[in-house]
This record gives structure tokens, sequence and C-alpha cells, in this order.
């Protein structure tokens, strides 16, 4: 399956990844081409074959549900890019960004 | 103590030496620290450092010396010094993944690999460059620049623990951590001519190893011998309750193998040769294998094709009659699906890789880029500027595969065909093969910028990535060299079955000697 400039606009959106144009064409190549590889499992027959989340062979084990405080060295102030109040503190959300580029 | 007197050392020399008191702590990270001076390992030659503190691990090491005074706290690596891959969280030093997005993070907790080296006398000297979030099989990825190779600089160390590999290499530390998701301890152990080791899946606790693909991800050792390997390995692994996926298994003496025994009943826990828990039991270093009587070794046909570099294949065959003349029988076998391995791991450890950087969006730590339009631009202005091209490549690759549509055609076939592998796997060893004996890889070093197709450089994992997608333990050991450049060998063994993987590698080692780095 080969992929499409708007695929990769569209999954850049996605994962929240600024691609600009130019990138946009190279990413459609090179994404094509591997993609290109992966098609040998479209023949492989799995009908009747399981798959494979991890190979644990006990599965994940359950600890009591109780709350544990993080255990860290340093305050969160120290590595966050901006805090308040013991909040971290981002730009505004989305309605209002969609709002500013609608010019509304 | 000398430069070159001390790149001579094993780890299990120099804890033996600190333990003595015939050498310090210090002394030792002194020695390291001038090593690494002496063969270039900043930035502008082999760049195998991202992080080094010389004054905290002085610090570190007097701190050792008044525990030391205390008879019963005799840490196994007591005064070894260890170099640890920048994926690994640890307190004091940054901990970047080779990435910008992660420049000057320094971790708020320890991961409990380097806990457990520390609590065993280990000294930290400094965080090892490395492709960033380990996407790569060259360390050219890095946003730091690429490191070099020791044995020709022209040459890449292999990828993505290639900081690790390179600094055990040049003699600086015994001993490295590294961490692998397809291939990323052996491959650049076989480039540098060092002893590289990827447990079970489980076998060593992944808290405070920053996540690439969480099914795949595991802690390894890096070492100069096989003996330096065993005892890393002995150190970080075991249950730990921080990690959801590691298991109670218990942990035997891997040193122990180096006799030729065969693996001690590990569900006995009056063995002598168990040791439950983290309490070191100090061994006189081991005395060399003599026989692998009984033991059946597998050569599968499909890792060694027609187009195998056949100066890789004799110095293979060379392995595998040393091995028979050791009293081991080697049998053909067949994983047919291996051939499929690349396909399965470039899906699944992407797609994993997308939803685990999902984390790196500017928000709790590292780089945040505001280009003052609202939280989704603040969102995609710090992922684009902050991830380099491999990464973007495979964070769009994984989020492809998951995405409505393809999710089954991709990635639930591909998690079907993984258990296909795995499959072979248990077959081969159920049918009484004790351990499987290929090249590590399809090639030596290459020049650094040589590769420049993605996909070229992914088959660089072709003979390692099986055992990741199986969960088996497996590693690398030098067994020759081509065109003066190192070639590996790689042992797999079964499920949790690690002594049976050092049994053969003590032997092999033992019965190749010198001719290893020939």
């Amino acid at each position: 399956m080969a992929v499409t400039r708007e695929d990769v606009l569209h999954i850049a959106d996605l994962a929240r990844l600024g691609v600009d144009g130019a990138r946009a064409d190279e990413l459609t190549k090179e994404l094509s081409a591997i993609l290109a590889h992966m098609e040998v499992l479209s023949q492989v027959d799995t009908a009747t074959v399981s798959a494979s989340a991890g190979v644990g062979t006990e599965g994940t084990p359950l600890r009591p549900d109780t709350g544990v405080p993080p255990l860290l060295e340093s305050a969160l102030e120290s590595f966050a890019p901006a805090m308040r109040d013991g909040f971290f503190i981002v730009p505004r959300l989305a309605t209002h960004e969609d709002s500013a580029e609608s010019g509304a | 103590m000398s430069g070159e007197n001390f790149t001579k050392l094993g780890a299990a020399e120099i804890a033996s030496s600190v333990r003595a008191g015939d050498v310090s702590p210090s002394e030792m990270v002194r020695a390291s620290f001038e090593r690494a001076r002496e063969i270039g390992a900043g930035p502008d030659a082999l760049n195998i450092y991202l992080h080094t503190d010389e004054q905290a691990s002085t610090e570190e090491a007097a701190v050792l010396k008044e525990r030391l005074g205390n008879a019963s706290d005799t840490g196994i690596l007591a005064g070894v010094p260890v170099a640890i891959k920048d994926n690994i969280a640890s307190l004091g030093l940054p901990t970047t993944c080779g990435s910008k997005i992660l420049a000057g993070y320094v971790s708020p907790f320890e991961a409990t690999a380097i806990s457990r080296l520390r609590a065993n006398g280990a000294l930290i000297v400094g965080k090892t460059n490395m492709d960033e979030f380990a996407m790569g099989s060259s360390t050219e990825n890095s946003a730091f620049g690429p490191t070099r190779n020791p044995h020709d600089v022209r040459c890449v160390p292999g990828g993505s623990s290639g900081g690790s590999a390179a600094a055990v290499a040049a003699g600086i530390t015994p001993l490295a951590l590294g961490s692998e998701t397809g291939g990323s301890v052996r491959q650049p152990a076989a480039f540098c001519g060092v002893v590289g080791v990827k447990p079970t899946y489980g076998r060593v606790s992944r808290y405070g190893l920053v996540a690439f693909a969480s099914s795949l991800d595991q802690i390894g050792v890096l070492g100069r011998t096989v003996d330096d390997a065993a005892l890393g390995l002995e150190t970080i692994a075991g249950f730990d309750k921080m990690d959801s996926t590691s298991s109670d298994e218990p942990v035997p003496i891997y040193r122990l193998s180096a006799l030729g025994v065969p693996a001690p009943d590990a569900r006995n826990p009056s063995t002598e040769a168990i040791r439950v828990g983290r309490t070191p039991v100090p061994l006189p270093p081991p005395p060399g294998a003599t026989t692998l009587e009984g033991v059946v070794i597998g050569k599968p046909k499909e890792y060694f094709p027609e187009s195998l570099d056949a100066s890789i294949r004799d110095l293979c065959e060379r392995s595998l009659d040393r091995m028979r003349s050791m009293g081991a029988t080697v049998r053909d076998i067949s994983l047919p699906r291996s051939p499929l391995a690349i396909p399965v791991y470039y899906i699944l450890a992407p797609a994993e890789a997308s939803s685990n950087l999902a984390r790196f969006d500017g928000v709790r730590y590292g780089l945040r880029v505001d280009p003052g339009k609202g939280l989704k631009a603040m969102y995609a202005a710090t992922r684009s500027q902050g991830f380099g091209p491999e990464v973007t490549r495979r964070v769009l690759l994984g989020t492809y595969v998951l995405s409505a549509g393809y999710y089954d055609a991709y990635y639930k076939k591909a998690q079907a065909v993984r258990t296909l592998i795995t499959d072979d796997f248990r077959s081969v060893f159920a049918s009484g093969v004790n351990a499987i004996f290929t090249p590590t890889t399809p090639t030596t070093a290459f020049p650094v910028g040589a590769i420049s197709d993605p996909y070229e450089m992914y088959l660089n994992d072709i003979f390692t990535v099986t055992a990741n997608l199986a969960g088996v333990p497996a590693m690398s050991i030098p067994i020759g060299r081509v065109r003066r450049l190192p070639v590996g060998g790689q042992i797999i063994t079964a499920h949790f079955d690690e002594y049976t993987m050092f049994r053969v590698a003590y032997a092999l080692e033992a019965a190749l000697g010198p001719e290893a780095h020939q």
C-alpha cells in the first residue's frame, strides 16, 4: 500500500508533529518504500494464529489498587518547563486556538 | 596504576583488588578518566560520552571506600567503573536519550539496574552516546554527533548502544550498560569486539529505562570478557516490584557456568549455586571451561545464507569446530520464519514507539518550543524541533500502522507472525537443542555515512531481532576479525536459560583464546 502525501499530513497531525511541504514529500517516499517491504507478511497464513502483544510467560501481575506517591529525588520545578502552584502550565487550549485561527 | 594496566583488568579482578585493599576505588575512577582522556573519548574524537562528572564519581568512590570498611558489605563490583547508556535514568547525571528534546534533563529517580550496580559497589563514570531514543544501528542518529569505532575511527561502532560498546572496547570501563529493542547491545558489541548480552525479556527490570517499544525493550550488559558480562548481569538481574513485566525466576550464579557444569536447579532454593534475591556471593575467578560434553548446538540455515560474507562464515565455522572439539554436538536446524522478523519488528517497534514517545510534548519535562499559537501548536513545534529525522520517521510509521484501516493489515498481522517466530524457537529448544549459534551481524562495522537508506540500515538487525521478538536471551562474543575489524558470534538459548548461554560463551572464549581478536 503506497502512502500518499495526504496520509503523511494526516498522521503527522495525529502524532502532533509539524511536517512542512518538502519534508512531507520526502516522508511519503520513505514510508512507502519501507512499507513495501512489509507486504511479505500478507502472504503468511495467520488465520489460526493468536497475536502476541508481548512475551511475558506468566501474564502481568497485579498489585494492590492503592496510590503510591512518586519517590522523586528532586522537585518537579527542577525539570518542568513551566509550573505554578504545583500545576504544569501549558498554552491556551484547542478551542481557543480554533477560534483564533478562524479569525473569530 | 598505569592506563595500560587498567585496560587489561576484568571486573572481577578489579573488585577483588579493591576489596582486598590493594587498590582504592578512587584510583579506579582516576584510571578510567585518564584512559578516557588518553584515548580521546570526548566529542572532538570518539565522542563516547555525553555526560561525565569526574568530581562526583570521585566523591562516590570515597563513599564506597568507607562502605568497604564494613566487612559485611563487600559488593561484587566494588570499585568497578561502569558506563551507562544515556536512556537509563540516573541521579546526578543527565538522561537525554541522545535527543535534543531531553537536552539537560536530569531524572528525579534512578533505574533499578543502576541502583543495583551502585549497591554492589560499582562506580558510575559517565553516560554514553547512543542513537536518539535507541532508534538506529550506528549511533549516527544521536543529536550530539556520531560515536566512532575505537578499532577504526572511520567506522561506526554500531548502535544504538554504540557509546557503551566503544567505552568497553577502548578500555575506559570493563563493563557498561546498554539497552536492546532489536539488537542494540549485540550488534555494537560485534562491531567493537566486545561481549554483549541481551537477557530474557523480564530478567532485568526496565524501571528507569526510557521506553521505546515496551514489549521488546531490555537493559543489557557489555563487557570486555564473558566473565565481565556474567558478573554484570548477575548484579542487575532479578525481580523488581517497580516493573510489572519483571520475572521472579531465580537468578543463578552465571559465573559458575564457567566450570562447565550443567545449570543447577533454579527452582530449588537449597541449591548452593543459586542466589535468590540480591545478596552478593563473591566467587573466585572461573578457571575456564574445559568441556561442552552433552551440549547440542543448533546451526540455523536461515542465518547462514548464500549471500553471507565468506570470511564471516569461515569464522563461524571455526567457532563451531572449536565447540565440537570441546564435546558439543552441532546440529543443522531451521528457524523458518526468521526472514519475516525485520518486517514484523519494523511494524511493532514503531507502533509502540509512537505511543511511548507521545509523552515528549513539552508539558512536563524537556524541551518546550512555544510559538504562541496555542497548545496544539506548542506540541507540534516542540516535537518537530526536538526529534531528529529517524525518530520522526518511526513515529509516523507507527502512527500509520496503528491508524484506522491499516491496523489489521499491519499491526495485528505482525503480532500474529511474532507468535510464529516465537514458536520456531520453542520448537527448536523442545527438540533437544541447548543453544543456537549464528553470526551476530551480516557485515563488520561500516564507514560513517555509508548507509543512507533507512531500510538498508534496518537490515543490520537481521540476525539479532528474532531474539527480541521471541523474548529469548542472546549474546555476542568476539570470534575473530575480518579486514582488521571485529566479528561477533551469537549464542541464543531458551527463555531464562542464560546459564547455558554463558556456559557456551565461556567455553568458546577459552577455546578461541587470542584467535577471538585475530
